[in-house]
């Protein structure tokens, strides 16, 4: 690993060291070492099968879903380590939010979409929720658009409206640190660009990781740009910097459309 | 002939086959129902429903006992199968994909699928007839449940086997703990299937005989006691189709076209719950 960790004003929120992760005998991510600013955008890049995802994927330990799958090395979020055995899932999860790359409203009204996680770590009366509600929709800048319809079914939306719902529900268990997956590459142009605007507004609360295949995207939304190549982190720095004077042969192909 | 027109005849020989086929299945089934229709609608009364079954030689009579016993015994069937079979299905859809444990349970779950329900009958005779000393309702209830319940298992284990792993990502990734995740978003997202699976596990064991044979036998007289031998449908319409009596011959396949009406009621309220749902 030759990439140095970009500082940032802010002091980074997650330190990933020496991490290893495994799909069975597979090695997905090869000794990757970074930190992700605080209140930043950092953007990940690279091809498909890149490991971009499976890295995100352990920011909340998503992997520990499916046996077989484990990684080794350290995250530090809050000085403790988040592979650690002992730390509770669940807690990390409600800390670091995810957003997939296809909307997953759940089956219920809009409103309960959005009390399911709140209600899991806090108890509040039925003003408060209201307000949350609320709260979290006019972040994801979704209120008006829903206002009149929140004990509508999540699913009647329009696929935008349905990530900006997806958005809304990570937003509202106030997380730290809120992880998208490829958020926009299932939407259209309009959409897109209203998620874009979004991550641009919500970046001065949470920290933002981004997974995207679109490099427009992440040379418009953020501030630090990692590009991954078959499970190694090849280049990490200032997005400004990394498009416009890579350090590195393969970031410059990548970038220019070369290969990938 | 060339090729072109060599497959058009081809094509026209197929579909023609494949018609006789489902015409001679169809014809099958109408055959069935016409005859069930004709023999078996006359026999609908007042009577029929508000009288009980006939002592020999006696004329008229009804089959009100048979239709709340057969109403009892299918509800408590249906209270016992739907919880254990949609939990079990959970289990093995959502807990235990790769445990050796949930790998026996869908084994014994395939065998009970397709274990002959007279089997089953026995086995509860011998189980709790045998043992407590009589034949009751409450029996009659477990057998069907015994039959009902793997049917149940298994549509809402391939229910939830069809939801895209993003939902049920989606749902963790909120921080909510397993069980969570499976009742309110998964069970959630596939509610209608299950419900169909229920209602085709109870259709299933609306005309089962042989397990009832053993275990709720039969009584003449109107009975709620579950505890006590308790008339019901198809041991009636069994006994009385072979006896020499016209009138319970008529109340037999009256008997036969109300199951029958029902089976196909519930099919069709399947079909309906499925569909809009899905649409909805």
């Amino acid at each position: 690993m030759s990439a140095q960790p970009a500082e940032s004003a802010n002091g980074p929120s997650l330190q990933i060291r020496k991490l290893n992760f495994f799909y069975g005998d597979f090695q997905g991510l090869k000794d990757v070492t970074m930190n992700v600013a605080r209140n930043m955008v950092t953007a990940f890049i690279g091809p498909s099968g890149c490991g971009k995802s499976t890295l995100l994927r352990t920011f909340n330990r998503m992997y520990d879903l499916y046996p077989g799958q484990r990684a080794e090395g350290e995250i530090l979020f809050n000085g403790k380590n988040l592979l650690d055995k002992k730390q509770d899932v669940n807690l990390v999860r409600a800390k670091i939010g995810m957003v997939f790359q296809k909307p997953t409203p759940f089956p219920m009204t809009i409103y309960e979409n959005i009390a399911f996680g709140v209600r899991l770590y806090e108890r509040m009366s039925r003003s408060e929720m209201d307000d949350r509600v609320e709260w979290s929709l006019r972040k994801a800048a979704l209120w008006d658009e829903v206002k009149d319809k929140l004990q509508q079914n999540g699913l009647s939306l329009s696929g935008g409206q349905q990530q900006r719902l997806c958005i809304a529900r990570a937003v509202a268990v106030k997380p730290e640190i809120v992880l998208l997956d490829e958020p926009t590459s299932a939407l259209d142009p309009i959409s897109t660009a209203k998620i874009e605007e979004l991550i641009n507004e919500l970046k001065s609360e949470y920290t933002i990781a981004i997974v995207t295949h679109n490099m427009q995207q992440a040379a418009r939304i953020s501030d630090f740009t990692a590009f991954m190549y078959l499970g190694e982190l090849i280049e990490f720095g200032k997005t400004d910097e990394l498009f416009v004077k890579p350090r590195k042969k393969q970031t410059e192909d990548y970038i220019t459309g070369r290969f990938g | 002939m060339d090729l072109y027109s060599l497959r058009i005849w081809k094509n026209r020989i197929g579909i023609g086959l494949s018609m006789l086929a489902m015409s001679f299945g169809l014809l099958a089934l109408l055959w069935i129902l016409w005859t069930l229709f004709s023999k078996g609608f006359a026999a609908f009364s007042w009577d029929f429903f508000t009288q009980d079954t006939p002592a020999p030689g006696s004329e008229g009579g009804g089959l009100r006992n048979a239709i709340v016993g057969s109403g009892l015994i299918l509800f408590f069937t249906t209270l016992v199968s739907t919880p254990v079979g949609i939990l079990a299905g959970i289990y093995l859809a959502e807990f235990g994909r790769v445990s050796r444990f949930a790998a026996a349970t869908r084994f014994v779950t395939d065998i009970m699928l397709s274990a002959p329900s007279i089997v089953i009958g026995l086995f509860v005779y011998a189980l709790m007839v045998e043992t407590l000393g009589g034949f009751s309702g409450w029996a009659g209830s477990l057998a069907l449940s015994l039959i009902a319940i793997p049917v149940v298992v298994r549509t809402t284990e391939n229910m939830l086997k069809l939801v895209p792993t993003s939902l049920r990502e989606a749902a963790f990734a909120v921080g909510a703990p397993h069980w969570q995740v499976s009742l309110k978003v998964t069970l959630r997202a596939v509610k209608a299937g299950v419900v169909t699976g229920v209602l085709l596990a109870i259709a299933r064991v609306t005309g089962e005989t042989a397990p009832l044979l053993f275990t709720a036998l039969n009584n003449q007289f109107f009975s709620t006691n579950m505890s006590e031998p308790m008339g019901n449908l198809p041991v009636v319409i069994f006994q009385f189709a072979m006896s020499p009596y016209e009138n319970w011959i008529e109340l037999a396949w009256g008997g036969a076209l109300l199951i029958a009406l029902l089976v196909l009621g519930i099919n069709i309220a399947t079909r309906i719950i499925f569909r809009t749902k899905r649409n909805g």
